[in-house]
C-alpha cells in the first residue's frame, strides 16, 4: 500500500475535497493501483537529468506596461453565484 | 451526397463559384443535426441562432468578395473553448451555467475569417479521459457503431465531423485528446507543436501539455483550419513567436526522399492485431511510394505513461484549485462556513475522474513526495524528449498507430481507469515533447471500426507531416468512407 485511507483524507482535505466512506475506500485502492504502475519510473537512472517542465524552452515574456480595453466591473461579477454592490460575496470568514 | 458531407476546401470552391450560400451549408448541418444528433449526442450546446446570424454575415462578404478559406464554413468548438456569450461548460457540473464575457483568441480568429459556429462539443469533464463517458451532459457516441466509445476527450468534435454535424471542428490535446477520437472516429485531427497556437481562453487542464487542434475529413482541411489558427498572441506568454508557414504549400503528392522513423515499440503487448496490419500496410503504401524508412528507437517511451499521470494530474490539481464556487460556477447550496462551502462545492461540482486527478496530483506535490514523483516524473520527460531529438536529427517524421485498438464498447473501460489510460499509449510522449501530431484513418477493422495512422514531426515542422500525410491520403481511400446513419 502507497497510500493508506488516513493519507487520502489528509490529500482530501488539501485539495478541499470530502468522500463518504465508500468513496474513500474506492479511491484508496484505485489510487494505490495507479502508484503501483508509477513505481516502474524507479527502474530509470535519472542521475544528472535536468527535469523537464516545458517542453518548449522558454524564458519570461516581458510587454510594456499599457492602458488596454477590459472587460468592465459588471460583466467580471456576471458569472459569480453570489454578488453584491461589486463585490464578490462569500461566507464569513471571520468570527 | 448533401452538403454537409463535402469538405470545406468543396464548399469553399462552390461559394466562390456562387453555386451555394453559406446559408444552404448552414442549413444542411442544421438538419442532419436534426436527424442524427439524438443517436450521437456530439454537442453540450447547439447555436442555430447564432449559426445562422453568422451565415448570413458571411454571405454579405462573399458577396463583398471577403472571403477566406473558411467564411461560410460550419464550425463545431469543444466546449472548454471561451465563447463569448455562448456557455462554456469543460463537461462539468461545476461550469454549467458559465458563459464567457471574452472570445478565446482561436474563437476571433475563426470570427475573422468569416467561421459559422453550430454548436459547442462535449467532451470528457475538464478534458480528463479517453472515451468521452466522463461527461456530466452524458456521452457521445461513435457515428460507426452507437454501442462504442469515439474516443476522447475530445469525442464530441470528432464524431460531430463524422457525423456531418459540421464540416470541420476544433478540439484540444493534452496527452492524445485530438487524435485518439480521430482515430476512433475515422477522421483526420492535428496536435500542433506546443506553443503554436494561443492557449488564451481555453481552459487549462496541465498547461506545459494542452493545445488546441482541427478535426476534419481531409488532411488539405485540416491544413486550411490549422493555417486560421496558429500565430502568436501576446496573451499567452507560451505562445512561440515564429513565422507560421503556407501549410497548404506541403499538400504536394510525393513523398519521394522523406526518410520516415517507425519506432520498435510500437509492436508492443496490448497492440490490437487488425491496428498492426493495419500500421504495417500503411509503413508499406508510403515506401512504395517513394519514402524511405528506418527503424528507430524510443527506449524510454514505456515510461511516457507514468510520466505523464503524474505531470498532468499535478498541474491539473492547481489549475483546478481556482473552482471554489466564489468567482464563477457552481456553488453548493446551503448554509456553511468558507471551508465546507469550498468542499461542498467541489466534491458537488466535480465528477469521479476529476477528483481522481485532483488527488493524484496533489498527493504528487505534497511534501514528502514531491521528489519521488514529480521532480522524477519530470526528469524521465527529460529522456523521453531526447529520444525524439535524436531520431528526428536522421527523420522526418515517424508513424505509429494512433491507438492500440479500434474504440470499445461503452461502459467497457470506466471502472478500471489504468486501463483507460492506456489507449493514449502512443499519442502521450508527443505531448511530453511538445511535438506536433496527426491522426488520419489507414484502415477499418472487420467489424467496421476506423483505424488510425499518426505521423509525428519535430518542433514546429507540422509541413513535413502534412506532407507524409497528404500523400498517403492521396493513395488511399480510408477518408473518403462516411457511416451510415
Amino acid at each position: 500500500m502507497k497510500i493508506t485511507k488516513e493519507e487520502v483524507e489528509h490529500i482530501a482535505y488539501l485539495a478541499r475535497l470530502k468522500f463518504n466512506a465508500q468513496e474513500e475506500e474506492l479511491f484508496t485502492t484505485q489510487l494505490n493501483s495507479i502508484l503501483d504502475y508509477m513505481e516502474q519510473l524507479g527502474k530509470v537512472d535519472t542521475t544528472n537529468v535536468e527535469p523537464t517542465f516545458h517542453a518548449v524552452a522558454g524564458k519570461n515574456v516581458f510587454r510594456e506596461d499599457s492602458v488596454a480595453p477590459s472587460i468592465s466591473q459588471d460583466l467580471s461579477l456576471s458569472n459569480a453565484p453570489d454578488r453584491d454592490r461589486g463585490f464578490f460575496r462569500v461566507p464569513k470568514i471571520i468570527e | 451526397m448533401e452538403l454537409c458531407q463535402l469538405t470545406a476546401y468543396q464548399l469553399h470552391e462552390m461559394l466562390m463559384r456562387k453555386e451555394v450560400t453559406s446559408r444552404e451549408i448552414t442549413e444542411s448541418v442544421l438538419k442532419r443535426i436534426a436527424k442524427v444528433e439524438d443517436r450521437i449526442h456530439a454537442f453540450i450546446t447547439l447555436t442555430p441562432d447564432v449559426a445562422r446570424q453568422q451565415a448570413a454575415l458571411a454571405d454579405a462578404r462573399i458577396q463583398n468578395g471577403e472571403t477566406t478559406p473558411l467564411t461560410g464554413i460550419p464550425l463545431a468548438i469543444k466546449d472548454l473553448i471561451c465563447t463569448q456569450g455562448v456557455r462554456t461548460t469543460c463537461g462539468s457540473h461545476i461550469l454549467e451555467n458559465y458563459i464567457p464575457p471574452y472570445d478565446a483568441t482561436v474563437i476571433e480568429k475563426l470570427k475573422a475569417a468569416g467561421a459559422v459556429l453550430v454548436g459547442k462539443a462535449n467532451m470528457d469533464e475538464f478534458a480528463m479521459g479517453s472515451s468521452t463517458e466522463n461527461s456530466f451532459f452524458g456521452p457521445t457516441r461513435n457515428p460507426w457503431d452507437l454501442e462504442r466509445i469515439p474516443g476522447g476527450s475530445s469525442g464530441g468534435a470528432a464524431a460531430a465531423v463524422a457525423a456531418g454535424e459540421c464540416i470541420a471542428s476544433l478540439g484540444s490535446d493534452t496527452g492524445g485528446s485530438i487524435r485518439q477520437p480521430a482515430s476512433c472516429c475515422g477522421v483526420v485531427g492535428i496536435k500542433p507543436t506546443y506553443g503554436r497556437v494561443s492557449r488564451y481562453g481555453l481552459v487549462a487542464f496541465a498547461s506545459s501539455l494542452d493545445q488546441i487542434g482541427p478535426f476534419s475529413k481531409d488532411v488539405r482541411d485540416a491544413a486550411l483550419l490549422l493555417q486560421a489558427i496558429c500565430g502568436h498572441d501576446f496573451r499567452d506568454s507560451t505562445s512561440v513567436n515564429v513565422p507560421v508557414p503556407d501549410f497548404t504549400q506541403s499538400l504536394v503528392d510525393n513523398v519521394r526522399g522523406m526518410i520516415l522513423g517507425i519506432p520498435k515499440e510500437c509492436f508492443r503487448e496490448g497492440l490490437d492485431p487488425e491496428v498492426e496490419s493495419a500500421f504495417r500496410e500503411a509503413v508499406r503504401n508510403l515506401e512504395k511510394l517513394g519514402a524511405k524508412t528506418v527503424e528507430v528507437s524510443l527506449p524510454h517511451s514505456e515510461y511516457a505513461l507514468a510520466v505523464y499521470y503524474i505531470i498532468a494530474p499535478a498541474e491539473a490539481s492547481s489549475n483546478l484549485a481556482r473552482y471554489d464556487g466564489v468567482k464563477y460556477g457552481f456553488r453548493a447550496k446551503g448554509s456553511f462556513d468558507l471551508m465546507e462551502m469550498y468542499k461542498e462545492t467541489r466534491s458537488q461540482g466535480f465528477g469521479a475522474e476529476v477528483k481522481r486527478r485532483i488527488m493524484l496530483g496533489t498527493y504528487a506535490l505534497s511534501a514528502g513526495y514531491y521528489e519521488a514523483y514529480y521532480r522524477k516524473a519530470a526528469q524521465v520527460r527529460t529522456l523521453v524528449r531526447q529520444d525524439f531529438e535524436k531520431t528526428f536529427a536522421h527523420c522526418d517524421v515517424l508513424l505509429t498507430p494512433t491507438a492500440p485498438t479500434p474504440a470499445f464498447k461503452l461502459g467497457e473501460k470506466v471502472d478500471d481507469p489504468l486501463q483507460m489510460y492506456l489507449s493514449d499509449i502512443f499519442t502521450i510522449p508527443c505531448n511530453l515533447a511538445g511535438l506536433p501530431g496527426l491522426s488520419l484513418p489507414s484502415g477499418f477493422s472487420k467489424q467496421g471500426l476506423p483505424i488510425g495512422l499518426q505521423i509525428l514531426a519535430n518542433h514546429f515542422q507540422e509541413e513535413k507531416m502534412l506532407r507524409a500525410a497528404y500523400v498517403y491520403e492521396q493513395n488511399t481511400e480510408y477518408h473518403l468512407r462516411q457511416p451510415a446513419l
